[in-house]
């Protein structure tokens, strides 16, 4: 271990951070949201959309809150309605659409049937969530694992065949992860459109059918080189578990997920996200898929000298918050970012430090590391070396998933050849520096030490404070990103409900049952 | 006064381009791109870097000179006028000018959810040394955050009794940016709201003369800070007797 950090504090962080995230699973598990029961719905095999676009999934999960019935929970309303009505889950969507159908007027006739029934149709997309992730396994052992930062860009067209295009060229370039960045506004949105789109503004819809499109594509530009390409969307937003379980359907293998970034940056309600977070990161968790979470952000508005300890924070508490629903180290892409102004002095060494205590503290996770965003300029040669920079210090502290630096960053969506350039920009430099980072050590007390040290007694220290006056209290006071929430207001609080007795969801318990034996 | 690029001599009209063409990587495909950038305007051409991107698509990095010339005497753009004040100098205008506490809201409206430019010129850090709005001792500043629905903005002002509403926009796609800049000016029209308040937009694409024509009273692009936007405001308060 190169920092020398105190080990005693790293254990009495951890000890904060998973008291605050059980005080605040106490309060997850009392509830649920449409977004959750929509995701049920999804999962219990219904899919869709009626004569207007609108999903089925809303229309049932809309019908039941008209009739006072979301605290009952979809999934034993549906099982009931199939066993009492002998219908798939599906034709009883289709059918309250058409208004041929109201749930309240199907008697629940046997509590132990109705669930039997929700259970043998969540079974159905829980295997083949299953074998996308043993599809996942076997395509990796057979092209071979790459060692080394994975090399992660987006594409964002606004039409998926533009996408793909732009992908598939970026994968022949050496691309190892592609993300194809959501339109803007999406994460508002309080529903997952459907099907294949050709519009969107600076990205493209996350749609189940636009997931498969890429899906493909990825697969066959993978197999002609010889790697397994990742593909990354975004469960955040008002759909962040809906998401999450399109993406399992479809082996996506990357998805951001924070536990508190839509509260901070968009505006949704902190009930809302935190209950919604959790199922979402069940299934991600379940998927096998890695989730990245949003530290970086907080650095785009925050100083990222100043605040590097708000960074870490978020990363002990995005930690809890995923350990709490089984998903394992291994997939936790914690974030953080490259974005101390260049005129710092010695800012190299602040960064070098906080990526390798990144590294120290949290071994086993595949750490997300952003590039710099906020001082780029429209310089583009300035920003070359810029990111030239900010790889010397990917490669030297082992970081996984590598979002390239673009050159033309603040300027356009990415051109094909800025991608090209990233890529030859990373791949030199983790070539001709690859085996640095084990050759150095860091001289004790001097600047990267010390450094590391101050930002882990803050980071503590703010850990015990959170504890103290618990989470939600803590995002009113806008200790993260400068930014206050209050827990009354944001988008998305009116969708939120205490469950009743009786409430019940199969996921939980098949997913986090299940994700041992699915390793 | 006739102006061409400089590189290494005068009127030498060097410069540099970079650009990918859908085509393999091989002679002819370098011949187009000479051929292309002969039509643009260039002489001599050379093809100094070529590489496949893709199968299909080849970039190109080429050098050559300018046949154009640009009369530079004869350009008039329109800018921003009058001095740049500092922090306390704007406090102690709108003190002695004012004499009240000024409110600015700002936003990131539309679906932009970039808060790099408002949060440049209005959170109390601001950018590269230039404190924001939020600092100003005379200044109630409101920063109204990213994705704000353009009748949101519009009812906070109201609500705020804003005399100076600053608009950002970073990335846009397809011009989207002009349609939103555009319905907010129309919503502050129909709620008769538009000649009492200073109506500022701001952004890497925006330019002071399209600020202008789109009805805004200024813009500001690149390289400006608080100060800037500042300065203008309350001079332009006093100008119109707000």
């Amino acid at each position: 271990m190169k920092l020398n950090l105190c080990k005693e504090t790293i254990a009495q962080a951890r000890k904060y951070a998973k008291s605050i995230s059980q005080h605040t699973q106490d309060y997850i598990d009392l509830h649920t949201t449409v977004a959750v029961e929509r995701t049920i719905c999804r999962l219990l095999g219904i899919d869709g959309v009626n004569e207007i676009d609108i999903p089925l999934p809303n229309i049932v999960v809309d019908h039941l809150v008209e009739n006072q019935l979301l605290s009952t929970g979809v999934a034993l309303l549906i099982g009931n309605a199939a066993k009492t009505l002998d219908f798939q889950p599906q034709e009883i969507a289709e059918r309250i659409s058409d208004g041929r159908l109201n749930l309240t007027q199907v008697p629940l006739n046997n509590l132990y049937d109705a669930k039997k029934t929700a259970f043998t149709y969540a079974e159905k997309s829980v295997s083949k969530i299953k074998e996308n992730r043993s599809h996942r396994k076997s395509l990796i052992e057979k092209y071979g694992e790459k060692s080394g930062p994975y090399i992660y860009v987006i594409v964002a067209t606004g039409n998926i065949y533009e996408d793909v295009t732009q992908a598939v060229a970026a994968v022949e370039q050496g691309a190892d992860i592609i993300a194809v960045i959501r339109t803007t506004g999406q994460s508002l949105l309080d529903f997952v459109p459907y099907g294949a789109t050709t519009q969107g503004f600076g990205g493209t819809y996350a749609t189940q059918e636009n997931f498969r499109i890429m899906r493909a594509a990825l697969d066959e530009a993978g197999a002609k080189a010889g790697r397994y390409i990742r593909l990354c969307n975004y469960a955040s937003g008002l759909c962040m578990p809906e998401i999450a379980a399109i993406g399992a359907l479809e082996r996506l293998d990357v998805m951001l997920n924070d536990a508190l970034y839509g509260i901070l940056f968009r505006d949704i309600n902190m009930k809302r996200t935190i209950i919604d977070q959790y199922f979402s990161r069940v299934i991600n968790g379940f998927a096998g898929i890695i989730i990245n979470t949003g530290e970086d952000n907080y650095l785009t508005t925050a100083d990222a000298v100043e605040e590097a300890h708000t960074v870490l924070t978020s990363q002990f508490l995005n930690e809890q918050f995923a350990l709490m629903t089984g998903l394992p180290e291994e997939q936790m892409g914690l974030g953080h970012a490259f974005e101390i102004s260049p005129d710092v002095k010695n800012g190299f060494l602040y960064e070098l430090a906080q990526a390798q205590m990144a590294r120290e503290i949290f071994p086993h996770a595949p750490l997300k590391y952003m590039p710099p965003t906020k001082f780029m300029t429209g310089d583009i040669f300035m920003g070359a070396v810029q990111n030239a920079l900010f790889n010397a210090v990917s490669i030297m502290t082992d970081q996984k998933i590598h979002l390239l630096g673009m050159l033309t960053e603040a300027i356009h969506t990415p051109f094909m050849s800025d991608r090209a350039l990233a890529i030859e920009n990373a791949q030199y430099i983790f070539n001709t520096m690859e085996g640095l980072g084990d050759e150095i050590i860091f001289k004790e007390d001097g600047i990267i030490q010390s450094r590391a040290k101050v930002v882990l007694d803050k980071a503590c220290a703010l850990l015990a404070q959170i504890d103290k006056s618990k989470l939600f209290a803590t995002l009113e006071q806008g200790t993260f990103a400068g930014i206050k929430r209050c827990p009354d207001r944001g988008k998305g609080l009116d969708g939120v409900v205490l469950k009743s007795e009786g409430y019940f969801n199969p996921f939980i318990e098949l997913m986090q049952r299940g994700e041992n034996n699915a390793n | 006064m006739l102006i061409k690029p400089y590189g290494d001599t005068l009127d030498d009209g060097k410069v540099q381009l970079s650009f990918t063409l859908p085509i393999p990587n091989d002679d002819k495909g370098a011949a187009a791109a000479i051929i292309l950038a002969g039509k643009m305007g260039l002489s001599d051409p050379q093809v100094v870097h070529r590489k496949t991107l893709s199968e299909g698509f080849t970039f190109y990095v080429v050098y050559g000179s300018v046949a154009h010339v640009v009369n530079y005497a004869e350009i008039h753009v329109q800018s921003v006028e009058g001095d740049v004040m500092t922090m306390d100098e704007v406090s102690d205008y709108i003190r002695e000018n004012i004499c009240r506490k000024i409110v600015v809201i700002g936003a990131s409206t539309g679906t932009d959810a970039h808060t790099v430019g408002i949060d440049a010129i209005m959170n109390m850090k601001g950018f590269a040394g230039h404190y924001g709005l939020e600092r100003y001792e005379m200044i109630e500043a409101h920063n109204l955050g990213s994705q704000v629905p353009n009748e949101e903005f519009v009812k906070k002002a109201k609500e705020l009794e804003a005399d100076v509403l600053l608009v950002s926009q970073t990335v846009t796609q397809k011009d989207i940016h002009i349609t939103n800049l555009t319905e907010l000016v129309e919503l502050l029209e129909a709620e008769r709201m538009r000649e009492k308040v200073i109506l500022i937009c701001g952004g890497a694409r925006i330019t002071h003369e399209l600020a202008k024509e789109l009805g805004y009273d200024a813009g500001f692009g690149a390289g400006r800070y608080s100060e800037d936007v500042a300065s203008f405001a309350v001079r332009e308060m006093v100008h119109r007797g707000l």
